[in-house]
């Protein structure tokens, strides 16, 4: 199976807009290699921003770039992204609805050996909450390049996660990308497996096992957290009649939290989160991690067969 | 004094006589900290600053940012002489459903460039106003005041090292050094002296001046223009400045006038008008 990472797949797409759109700038905070904003400051050096491990400021400057029409992306890795300057996100560019992107990499537990001070568990709750805030999740190297172009055409405050980590492959080069549009990767009848992020491509693992063992998963691919499509959830939903989430996240918060809150209000079924269940992560390889902390295809099967269960 | 500065002086002193009647009139606010600005506020608007109020979106304008967001009545007194808005709508502050929130939001008011209110993070989006102006080739100039004891929080020092970095000289900081915060003074709660050298330091172009003399305030600008070198105006102010009462009070930094105070204070607002 090919593997990619996604991050690699932004800085192209960061350098492809610095090509074609002179209103683009691009902030970082001493992480442009990591990130790969360092491929946008190859093509547009005068348009690239260092601003020093000074992640409060690299978002008040944002938002200032963007209240004066330019199109801001500002990377550094999740935790720093959206944890250390969450009131300046909320304050100098939702509220006033500015046209900043705030793209990290280095979430969730794929991190690996950095250990937990840099495992992004929290991300997508934090930023979900704020009002006027898009969250997006690709699933793969490719969505995550076409998500970058989207979100450099949509006019206002978007929050994108990536990971570091190679990840598998599920789209074609050409894949497309719509914010708010979910995609439909496998059909099925008896539960709906609804991932986010490198979840999806274990959601489809998880798919065929459950094959294997006379289930039929429906798989769902939410690389937009927010606004979430509750219409592509709800056709699918009324069919199988129950649900399984899974993200390399809290199940705090997170898309598990999202779905359950739809369900919650306009359609009872069972549900069953997969994701971290209200822990730190800790260091090792991703593989170990995932793992030790129920994040693999077989917890997904796992829970599929629990919903199923539940259905009774 | 000059006869621009007894002008603007007048202007300052309308303003000051608009923070009391809005805050009066909401029962709350912050006009403390919007009396000891008012000065400035008025030379800016009222002689600097090269702004349209026919057309707030006007690409060449001067810009300004209020990053102790809790003197909106000042700023918002000085929008309405302008021509942003109505005068009379001054008195809606702070109330449901008016455009004068407590704190400034840009889009809801012309005339607000961002939005502020949580302390220490203007100073940043002044430099991200000020970075776009350089990358565009642009003359205006980006002006942000700062309370004194939001000097404390650390965004301002990164910001201040970035405006130098990137050598931001069309950036003009002002601090309004009236030396009360919420808990007194802020040399004991948390101590900002020598905060001059701390600027200078930090690679700024540093004035220290009288902040209620309109003809310093005008020289001082008039000199930072001239420099390669992002430049801050250290303001001596008084807290509470041109009503007797509320001078050096740090009590009145949150707290608006009670009936009998509002009279005493209009007295001697319009006493000297």
């Amino acid at each position: 199976m090919t593997k990619l990472a996604q991050r690699n797949y932004y800085g192209k797409a960061l350098a492809k807009l610095a090509a074609e759109n002179p209103n683009v700038v691009v902030l970082d905070a001493d992480l442009a290699g990591s990130t790969k904003t360092s491929e946008f400051r190859k093509v547009a050096p005068e348009r690239f921003i260092e601003v020093g491990i000074a992640e409060q400021d690299m978002i008040g400057i944002a938002g200032g770039l963007a209240a004066s029409g330019k199109t801001v992306f500002a990377s550094t890795f999740a935790v720093f992204a959206t944890g250390r300057c969450w009131e300046q996100i909320r304050l100098a560019m939702a509220y006033p609805r500015l046209n900043v992107k705030v793209v990290s990499t280095h979430c969730g537990i794929s991190v690996g050996p950095d250990g937990a001070s840099h495992q992004a568990l929290e991300d997508i709750a934090i930023m979900r909450a704020i009002p006027n805030m898009t969250v997006i999740s690709p699933a793969d190297a490719y969505e995550a390049y076409a998500a970058t172009l989207a979100i450099a055409d949509y006019d206002g405050p978007v929050y994108m996660r990536l990971g570091r980590a190679d990840m598998p492959v599920l789209f074609d080069e050409d894949v497309t990308f719509e914010i708010g549009k979910a995609k439909k990767l496998r059909s099925g009848t008896d539960v709906t497996l609804i991932g986010t992020g490198q979840m999806v491509s274990l959601c489809m693992d998880a798919a065929e096992m459950l094959e294997q063992a006379g289930v039929s998963a429906e798989v769902i691919n939410i690389s937009t957290i927010k606004p979430l499509d509750i219409e592509t959830i709800y056709e699918s939903v009324s069919k199988t009649g129950c649900v399984v989430t899974a993200e390399e996240h809290s199940v705090i918060g997170g898309l598990g939290s999202a779905v359950a809150e739809f369900l919650s209000e306009n359609y009872s079924c069972p549900i069953t989160r997969v994701g971290t269940r209200d822990t730190f992560g800790e260091s090792g390889n991703p593989d170990e991690l995932f793992k030790k902390y129920g994040l693999t295809a077989e917890d997904i099967r796992d829970a599929a067969e629990l919903s199923i269960k539940k259905k009774e | 004094m000059t006869p621009t500065a007894q002008e603007l002086s007048k202007i300052a002193r309308l303003l000051r006589s608009h923070v009391i009647e809005m805050t009066t009139a909401a029962g709350s606010g912050h006009p403390g900290g919007s009396l000891s600005a008012a000065d400035l506020i008025a030379t800016l608007y009222f002689e600097v600053m090269n702004h349209d109020p026919k057309n707030p979106q006007w690409e060449d304008r001067d810009r300004f940012v209020l990053s102790k967001g809790h003197v909106a009545p000042v700023l918002y007194s000085a929008l309405a002489e302008s021509g942003y808005f109505p005068v009379e709508d001054l008195v809606t502050l702070r109330k449901m459903g008016s455009k004068l929130q407590g704190h400034p939001v840009r889009g809801k008011v012309p005339g607000i460039e961002m939005s502020t209110g949580s302390l220490g993070q203007g100073l940043s989006m002044a430099c991200g106003i000020a970075l776009a102006g350089k990358l565009d080739g642009k003359d205006y100039w980006t002006y942000c005041l700062l309370g004194d004891g939001e000097m404390q929080s650390g965004q301002n020092w990164e910001a201040m090292m970035f405006a130098a970095k990137y050598k931001l000289n069309h950036l003009i900081a002002f601090v309004d050094r009236n030396k009360l915060q919420i808990e007194g003074d802020t040399e004991s709660v948390m101590s900002l002296e020598p905060l001059s050298e701390k600027w200078l330091s930090f690679g700024w172009n540093v004035y220290e001046i009288d902040g209620h003399n309109i003809d310093h305030i005008l020289g001082a600008i008039r000199e930072a223009k001239s420099s390669k070198d992002p430049s801050v105006i250290i303001m001596r102010t008084v807290k509470g400045k041109g009503v007797s009462f509320m001078e050096n009070n740090a009590g009145f930094h949150g707290r608006s006038c009670k009936p009998e105070e509002h009279e005493q204070a209009m007295k001697e607002l319009k006493g000297v008008l």
